[in-house]
């Protein structure tokens, strides 16, 4: 029995080393991801735990970064209260999410809705893709269609 | 009079390419709509407004919507007296939102005890018409010359989380300035939102 709860332990243990959690921030370290150059396009996508919507359409961000990870970054931003911090941490545990995970703890959601893009009205899911170098942009606000990440993706590659 | 037709006809295919989804935007009049309340009955915006009304699309399901759920209540409670009543509207096909479903709406206007009206826009061309993009999404119209003329789209105040932390409370200055006779200061915001449920195209 004793080896037996060791080795559950031990299992829970490695499953939390392994991982992935989510980073908490403010909107000036959202924007500076947002604004700052990079080699890869950048995926940004909001999200919550508890929109339907949005969940189903996290498998193709995760596929999207297994089949391209080397041109893209995957961002997956949550706007769940900072209070559900372990909720989400468990729902990225239980999906095995691999992407970057941030949760935006930044309330006065006025203040910054715009500074994402200013077409966002402010529903979930939303997704934005950019090119940083050539300053190339693709918003849109709604639930992805199966391929519909990937052409907004492929469109933005050089 | 074969240019004439010609013209005519250019014309007509001009406003058949233009887009006919256009949203109400500050300052327009909006169109009168008849929906259906939780009491069963029929309610019109130009019977139900007094000098305005607050128009406000909310569902029974979003979390959003949830964590306002008193608030808006307190603005009915608060402005309808002073002719500004909350007319909430439930936008979400509850073929994709079951628990947006008339029955569902009835049952949780009980539970919470809903003194304002709250219909249902079944075939979504009223959402449609305002852009309404979100729950909870509010539109303040004022009565100007039999007209009711839009004059403020947003959020309710900028905490979702806590109301009581929320310093600056949109709905609330708006409508008390338009009481005032004045124009609205802040007559556009923006906050996180559930994405209204859309029928299939």
């Amino acid at each position: 029995m004793q080896k037996f709860l060791i080795l559950i332990t031990v299992i829970l243990g490695s499953i939390q080393l392994n991982a992935q959690q989510a980073k908490v921030v403010k909107f000036p370290e959202l924007n500076d991801l947002i604004n700052s150059k990079s080699d890869k396009i950048q995926v940004f996508n909001f999200w919550a735990t508890w929109c339907g919507p949005c969940i189903k359409e996290l498998p193709y961000f995760e596929a999207a970064r297994e089949k391209m990870g080397d041109k893209i970054e995957v961002n997956l931003v949550s706007v769940d209260f900072v209070e559900e911090l372990s909720k989400v941490n468990k729902f990225i545990t239980r999906k095995n999410l691999k992407s970057n995970i941030y949760l935006i703890d930044d309330i006065d959601y006025n203040s910054w809705i715009d500074k994402v893009d200013t077409k966002w009205s402010g529903a979930i899911p939303a997704t934005l893709v950019i090119n940083t170098t050539t300053g190339e942009r693709t918003f849109v606000e709604h639930e992805l269609k199966e391929g519909e990440l990937e052409k907004m993706i492929t469109e933005l590659i050089n | 009079m074969k240019t004439k037709i010609l013209s005519l006809l250019c014309l007509a295919l001009f406003f058949a390419g233009t887009p006919t989804e256009k949203t109400y935007q500050i300052g327009d009049a909006v169109n009168d709509f008849t929906l259906k309340n939780i009491d069963g009955k029929m309610i019109s915006l130009s019977e139900y407004a007094d000098k305005g009304a607050i128009v406000i699309f909310d569902c029974n399901t979003c979390p959003y919507s949830q964590a306002y759920r008193e608030r808006i209540k307190a603005l009915d409670a608060k402005y309808a007296p002073k002719g500004f009543p909350v007319i909430a509207i439930n936008p979400n096909d509850p073929n994709k939102s079951p628990g947006d479903s008339f029955d569902k709406m009835v049952s949780y206007g009980k539970e919470h005890n809903y003194k304002h009206a709250y219909l249902q826009d079944i075939d979504q061309s009223v959402t449609r018409a305002f852009g309404a993009t979100n729950t909870p999404h509010v539109f303040i119209v004022k009565k100007d010359d039999g007209k009711m003329i839009l004059n403020y789209i947003g959020a309710i105040d900028n905490n979702t989380r806590d109301a009581k932390a929320a310093d600056k409370k949109y709905v609330e200055s708006a409508v008390d300035q338009l009481l005032k006779g004045e124009k609205v200061e802040t007559n556009k915001t923006k906050a996180i939102g559930c994405s209204i449920k859309w029928k299939e195209a």
